[in-house]
């Protein structure tokens, strides 16, 4: 046997899963409280005694451990650039794709009261973009002089204007900041440049960010780094997708993670339009692409989708998840009891179903989201389609991951919110893929076996992700 | 951002997959007769080529002429883009047969509106002749 065990220390839970690679198999779970407040090992050592107590696993005995943190709230980064459109959403989609969790997103001149609002929110890092090469310097200097004067003191990372990069430094490091620089997010207006500043991003977190969330014992409990957990899924998703030189993946695939508070989406599919005629704008995609909506999340953020859809469209979900409900749902009432009790679980058939219209509402929304759409417009030759974001339509799977496909009442519905449908046929989201479900939470833990095995990670994933057969 | 001086000088061509170019030929004499230096591309130039002729010749505007009926999709985006470039302040002239000819026709005030969303200065018909399309630019930047 080779066991190795892998860690995930969510803001709320420390789970752990024990596995052995020379069967490729799962061999225990446990979880217990996050301890990060007063000493992340307390939480740990519980869960690794209860992981022992229910299948024996001894972490002595561990050939390796791997670990990812969402503890202490995550990678907190403020992105900041020129235009919401360009070197804004560049800057954005360099922190999702390191892990980040974008919790400030501003373009143009930085005033008192953004710097405030920024200094607020307590980030981790700042990532200050704006400008191509050689093109506006004045913004990114006026941000620099704001972040300069500011009272913040997480590192700063530059990956703005290059003919202002030695400038910036200057201006920041004479006022006493952490500054790092590397490339520009978007160095000319039609080439996206994100893995230098996500490289930054990584080393970042492993220098600066263990340490000062409290996760130093850990590390060295683990003996490896830590990673963001949405970096180890983003990893999960990339191999599953793309396979190795002697494992295939499963191809094309888009992953959807709900959780309390948001809900991440990633997709691995190559970058294409509707079709060979249609207009594409926008910043180019990527490959790998992740989004992350914080204003969703079936408890904390309950209320919102309640908001976004209403309890009529509610019920009619509901209708459609479990046709035989009984009536009389009311979400205004239970997505106000939900945000007053975040950890609460729910009681009753009608209470799980209602938790899985709510995921299935939520999914939709956030796949919406993340895919592009379509639109028409008329030139002389007559109709022309326009196509922004990412063309979705030909992803092969759809993968739900998070607790509710765990403990839910037939949580394969909330699939079917990911898949295209006539409530919007001009959004591109997958016409008719295979749905699995990662029913035993497992994909974080193949994102952290990915750098080290990944044909036996790869292996695992596709034996422990369950197909779903969606009505 | 600090206005920058004017200096007269202007980028014209035809912007997306547009291969008329009469409508900027015309333009770019009309403008040269005013005084104008001019940075003439021809026809089927993008952003990218727009904005860098602009930053190479520091022009005051560009001119983009469009005369398949797609210069709502060609243009999209092409404000932010010259605000990254340092061109924050150029002016964004558009003209031609701009949109659809029955959009044109029925809807201009509509389309009109769409430009100046999208940050352009002004957008003009194809029944504006290159002189006015001088002496709006003209009054546009102060001089003579």
């Amino acid at each position: 046997m080779r066991l190795f065990l892998l860690i995930d220390f969510g803001s709320t839970y420390t789970k752990i899963t024990a596995v052995d690679l020379d069967d490729e198999t799962v061999l225990g779970c446990a979880q217990s409280e996050t301890t990060i407040d007063t000493d992340i090992m307390f939480g740990l050592n519980k869960a690794l005694h209860q992981l022992r107590l229910s299948c024996g696993a001894d972490p002595d005995e561990a050939r390796g451990i791997y670990a990812c943190s969402s503890a202490a709230g995550g990678l907190k980064l403020a992105a900041i650039g020129l235009t919401p459109s360009l070197t804004l959403e560049a800057a954005s989609r360099a922190a999702l794709g390191a892990g980040a969790k974008v919790i400030s997103a501003r373009g143009f001149e930085l005033d008192q009261e953004a710097v405030a609002d920024i200094e607020s929110k307590k980030c981790d890092i700042v990532l200050l973009c704006g400008g191509t090469d050689g093109g506006n310097r004045d913004v990114i200097l006026h941000n620099a002089k704001a972040l300069a004067q500011s009272g913040l003191s997480c590192p700063i990372l530059v990956a703005g204007n290059s003919a202002v990069s030695g400038a910036l430094r200057g201006i920041l490091e004479a006022a006493g900041k952490q500054v790092y620089v590397t490339k520009n997010v978007l160095p000319a207006l039609d080439t996206l440049d994100t893995e230098p500043a996500q490289s930054l991003i990584r080393e970042i977190f492993i220098r600066h960010i263990v340490k000062a969330k409290g996760l130093e014992k850990a590390r060295d409990f683990v003996g490896s780094e830590i990673v963001p957990t949405p970096k180890a899924s983003l990893l999960a998703a990339s191999l599953l997708a793309d396979g190795t030189a002697s494992e295939p993946g499963i191809g094309s695939l888009l992953v959807v993670e709900i959780g309390g508070a948001t809900i991440n989406v990633h997709s691995v599919a190559d970058v294409e339009p509707v079709t060979p005629l249609t207009v594409v704008r926008g910043l180019p995609e990527s490959r790998l692409k992740r989004t992350v909506e914080g204003d969703l999340g079936i408890r904390w953020n309950a209320h919102t989708i309640y908001e976004l859809a209403g309890q009529q469209k509610l019920a009619d979900l509901l209708l459609s998840c479990a046709p035989d409900a009984p009536g009389g749902a009311d979400f205004k009432a239970y997505t106000d009891m939900l945000c007053a009790n975040v950890g609460h679980t729910p009681t009753g058939e009608l209470e799980y179903n209602m938790d899985v219209t709510l995921g299935k509402c939520a999914a939709g929304i956030a796949v919406e989201r993340h895919a592009g759409a379509l639109s028409r417009e008329y030139g002389a030759n007559g109709e022309i389609f326009v196509q922004h974001g990412k063309n979705l339509l030909n992803v092969k799977n759809v993968i739900g991951t998070g607790g509710i496909f765990k403990y839910g009442l037939r949580p394969e519905q909330i699939l079917k919110a990911a898949a295209s449908s006539d409530a919007n046929p001009w959004s591109l989201k997958p016409r008719s893929p295979r749905f699995f479900l990662d029913s035993g939470y497992i994909l974080y833990g193949i994102g952290l076996l990915s750098g080290d095995y990944p044909e036996a990670a790869l292996r695992m994933a596709k034996k422990y992700l369950r197909p779903a057969t969606v009505e | 951002m600090t206005r920058r001086n004017v200096n007269k000088s202007v980028v014209i061509g035809t912007i997306g997959s547009d291969a008329h170019i009469i409508g900027g030929w015309v333009l770019k004499h009309a403008y040269e007769d005013a005084g104008f230096k001019v940075a003439f591309l021809g026809a089927m130039v993008s952003h990218q080529e727009f904005i860098n002729a602009a930053i190479e010749v520091d022009a005051d505007a560009i001119l983009v002429s469009s005369s398949y009926g797609m210069g709502l999709i060609d243009c999209e985006g092409m404000r932010d883009k010259c605000i990254e470039a340092g061109l924050g302040d150029i002016i964004l002239y558009v003209g031609g047969t701009i949109a659809a000819p029955l959009e044109l026709e029925r809807n201009w005030p509509e389309v009109e509106r769409r430009f100046r969303e999208m940050g352009f200065n002004r957008a003009f018909k194809n029944t504006c002749t290159a002189k006015e399309s001088v002496t709006t630019l003209k009054a546009d930047l102060g001089v003579e």
